[in-house]
């Protein structure tokens, strides 16, 4: 029998209202990958935070190397030889990477000075050993989110982690960075390293886990080897009934143009052009995919589109009319339908109930208000009532809180409201970001269905998958201008990555 | 469960239970920490609280003070709760308090001859205006100069509070020139303070055979308080400002104007801190001396919190701190304990207020038969709004 570096056994956490954890037993390995697959919600990050001590279970231990123990704080589990990747990088931004991974434990000359040359020595050692490449004393906030990432697992191996959690670490990346740090992953394995990688994307689990072992609603519901599984069967296991993974589409029937972008540029705060010369058409009944990483100019050029931001230059021109430097209320009334990558900041107002959110950008009109302002509630409800059933948001009632919804359903309120009224143009940014698959397939299916209705959709998403099977056509964002576009039916994977990665297409 | 039923946040007279409880609890706490003060001194807690009660509501004249302590309470009170639903804290309701009182002592002293229907209202008026203008600048100086309100407000209150001296400064030996409002006949006897108001700016007295000086001011400020309500709750505006305060971002997406949603806030509520003013003037003292001024500007904020910032929850905090400060004198006068404890008292339901976790563990040992001690959304409220003085991540 293999040897197990870390087992749960019968892990119970309950938060209020949620049961997060549900008698969970989970063994890792030596020298394995093993794969924490679910959907948010599902309880692995939970259970993560448990073994790193962050959180302390209601009941259930926690063995490391066969001996159990209580791991009261990080700093315990740490010292246990347990590292943890968070999907937030806890690093000091304007610090070098020797610092920051010297925090905390810092290698000393004397009892007041910090022995920087050892400590910068040391950490070239550990990225050379394990292939991680990173310049020492390079400023963390100059470095891209990769690098960064690297510069945590560095962290991590500094302090002798032997078991190495990984919380979504692929979230923020690039194709061709993800292999990167697939390629780490594999070779920290190969020198007696263990890793559990929390994800919820199936094809990364399929390519580099050894063992896969699938959570829903706090408990553990099964155990698959790569090697026997496909897509599909992940799929159900998480979701527990059988899913469709992609959205069945015909083909698209483009008719006029409704948005035009002629060199739009917008500047931040620091003067630093975030969106730079775009100029794109997004016409009638078809679906624009915006593509690209994280932070290279999307949120910005939806803000400039929706009249959240002001733009620097350029024209945006919808349904003929010229709405430069429009207000959001200018673009909504225009036809405009606006899916924020942020619900939680843009699209909801959390203490409100449904009926109100669903109506957050209507309420002045007729038949929501009558004359001098006053708002008629009847309506607001009734409309609610309509949406609610329309699209399938599972709630016990429209006067129930929208922030008390979960996820999925919250994004499914943002989407009846956008799509519940008559739209010329959809703007649907990360339209199902942390949204459980089943949501994830309506949510998909509607965007395609207000495609076949004429209505011209941008669809901003960091995850190609979800491009690939709404989009027909395909423009690719780096450093804030658009770097190429490409037929969708056409398209390949590797063909997007370079082109997120800002490598030109060569004839 | 759920029915199709209207979805009103607040409905007018709904979960009243729910709602006093926390406010309650407080006042109790404050109370119980209060007799301990007392204790300390030694003196009899009991013996203080009862004549407190009798100073309060004992007869028909302590009733009537309670209630004209109250009436302003309930204007300033709704100023910085009106603040609160926009998300900004007002603290300058006490500068916009003398700017109301001095605008309408300024119509009130002048045009005489007027008719009551239409000098007494005006005075009113200038006494919004007054402290509409005062709250507007620091909205203004929030919205486009970037000044967080806190700090602005209570820069205002220093220059309104320098200002209305000024005006009634009765002059000085060397030559100094008394101010524009300044009373020449008090003045001859270096006392600063404005004429009497023309019995035509008067708010009229509220039944003079049964209360003491009591005036029409009680009935307009209930009026107001449901006015607010009625404006937050039905009205588009009103759900612009709750919107603003709850979630500025979402506000924006949702096409409302922000910056001026918050300016328009401020100035209401310092109209409404105005009124306060005004109706002092008008209706109790006839005339403005710098003495008057009290700190009925800063009792806002606890009776704000004190009641919710739910308009209704306001009318009652003030009738409660008025009978605080109404039965003071009697309960120095029958105990001995001095009338200070009752700013003990008040400031320890500020603090049992806007500390509510201690609020919720009481809660919780009391009830703790009753339900499960779990999660329950009393609503609180946010101290720092939006952007906040701490630092938050």
């Amino acid at each position: 029998m293999e040897e197990s570096v870390l087992e749960v056994r019968d892990i119970t956490k309950q938060f209020p209202g949620v049961l997060a954890n549900d008698h969970v037993n989970l063994q890792l390995h030596k020298g394995e990958i093993l794969a924490l697959l679910g959907e948010n919600g599902a309880g692995k990050s939970t259970l993560m935070n448990i073994v790193y001590g962050l959180y302390h279970p209601d009941s259930g231990e926690i063995y490391l190397n066969g001996e159990c123990v209580t791991v009261s704080s990080p700093r315990d589990a740490i010292a246990r030889g347990v590292g943890m990747v968070h999907q937030h990088f806890q690093l000091v931004e304007p610090m070098t990477v020797t610092e920051n991974i010297i925090l905390g434990s810092e290698v000393m000359r004397n009892a007041v000075l910090l022995n920087i040359d050892a400590a910068r020595q040391q950490v070239d050692d550990l990225s050379r050993e394990y292939g991680l490449e990173v310049d020492p004393d390079a400023i963390i906030e100059d470095l891209p989110v990769g690098v960064q990432q690297r510069v945590e697992i560095i962290k991590a191996l500094y302090r002798h982690a032997k078991i190495l959690i990984l919380d979504e670490p692929t979230a923020v990346l690039t194709p061709q960075e993800i292999e990167d740090l697939f390629r780490v992953m594999r070779r920290l394995v190969e020198q007696g390293h263990s890793i559990i990688f929390i994800t919820h994307k199936l094809k990364e689990v399929l390519a580099v886990a050894h063992r896969i072992v699938v959570m829903r609603n706090g408990g553990v519901v099964g155990e698959a080897l790569p090697a026997e599984s496909t897509e599909g069967s992940l799929a159900s296991m998480m979701v527990g009934r059988e899913v469709i993974l992609k959205v069945p589409k015909g083909a698209a029937h483009p008719g006029e143009p409704v948005l035009d972008v002629s060199s739009l540029e917008v500047t931040d705060a620091r003067g630093t052009k975030v969106v730079n010369n775009v100029s794109f058409q997004v016409r009638a009944g078809e679906i624009l995919g915006v593509a690209g990483v994280q932070g290279n100019g999307q949120t910005e050029l939806v803000e400039a589109l929706t009249g959240l931001t002001r733009i620097g230059g350029g024209r945006i021109t919808l349904g003929g009319q010229d709405l430069s430097g429009g207000t959001p209320r200018a673009f909504t009334e225009q036809g405009s339908g606006h899916i924020p990558e942020n619900r939680h900041r843009y699209g909801m107002v959390a203490p409100y109930p449904i009926s109100e959110n669903l109506v957050l950008n209507q309420y002045y009109k007729a038949p929501f208000a009558r004359g001098w302002g006053i708002r008629d509630y009847p309506a607001i409800d009734k409309h609610a009532q309509r949406l609610v059933e329309l699209f399938d948001v599972r709630t016990p009632g429209v006067s129930t809180a929208g922030g008390s919804l979960s996820g999925g359903n919250q994004q499914k309120m943002v989407v009846a409201r956008e799509l519940g009224r008559q739209l010329s143009l959809l703007v649907a940014a990360q339209p199902t970001r942390g949204v459980d698959v089943g949501s994830i397939e309506f949510i998909h299916s509607q965007i395609v269905k207000q495609r076949d209705a004429g209505v011209a959709v941008l669809l901003v998403s960091a995850e190609l998958d979800e491009i690939m099977a709404l989009s027909d056509r395909i423009i690719v964002m780096y450093k804030g201008a658009i770097i190429g576009e490409v037929n969708a039916a056409e398209a390949t994977r590797e063909q997007l990555g370079l082109l997120m990665a800002g490598v030109h297409p060569t004839a | 469960m759920e029915t199709p039923q209207t979805t009103q946040k607040k409905p007018l007279f709904a979960p009243i239970w729910k709602t006093l409880r926390m406010p309650l609890l407080a006042l109790l706490a404050a109370l119980v920490v209060g007799a301990v003060v007392m204790v300390i001194s030694g003196d009899n807690p009991l013996v203080a609280y009862w004549g407190l009660l009798q100073g309060a509501f004992g007869s028909l004249e302590a009733i009537s003070r309670t209630i004209r302590k109250a009436i302003p309470f309930i204007f300033t009170g709704l100023s910085v709760a009106f603040a609160f639903k926009a998300g900004l804290f007002n603290i300058g309701a006490s500068g916009q308090f003398l700017m109301g009182t001095i605008c309408a002592a300024a119509v009130g002293v002048n045009f005489e001859g007027l008719p009551w229907i239409i000098h007494m209202p005006l005075a009113i008026l200038a006494g919004i205006l007054g402290g509409a203008l005062w709250g507007g600048i620091a909205g203004w100086l929030k919205v486009w100069k970037g000044a967080h309100e806190v700090i602005s407000t209570i820069m205002l209150n220093y220059i309104a509070s320098l200002f209305v001296s000024w005006t009634v400064y009765a002059g000085g030996t060397q030559g100094q020139q008394p101010g524009p409002l300044s009373d020449p006949v008090a003045a001859a006897r270096a006392i600063s303070q404005t004429r009497d108001v023309f019995e035509s700016a008067r708010i009229p007295p509220l039944l003079p055979q049964v209360f003491d000086r009591v005036h029409w001011g009680i009935l307009l400020a209930i009026a107001v308080a449901v006015l607010i309500w009625w404006i937050l709750q039905k009205t588009t505006l009103g759900f612009e400002i709750r919107t603003v305060g709850e979630n500025p971002h979402a506000a924006q997406y949702a096409g409302i104007r922000v910056g001026r949603t918050m300016m328009l806030s401020m100035a209401i509520a310092g109209g409404l801190a105005g009124l306060a003013g005004a109706v002092e003037t008008l209706g109790l003292n006839y005339k403005f001396a710098p003495e008057f001024t009290g700190s009925v500007g800063f009792e806002g904020i606890t009776i704000a919190l004190l009641g919710q910032t739910h308009p209704l929850g306001v009318v009652l905090a003030s009738f409660l701190m008025g009978s605080l400060y109404g039965g003071a004198s009697k309960m120095q006068f029958d105990s001995g304990v001095p009338g200070e404890i009752i700013q003990v008292v008040q400031a320890l339901v500020l603090a049992f207020v806007a500390a509510p976790a201690i609020i919720h563990e009481i809660q919780r040992l009391i009830f703790r038969n009753r339900q499960s001690a779990g999660e329950e959304d009393t609503p609180t409220v946010h101290i720092a709004p939006e952007g906040g003085l701490g630092g938050t991540k």
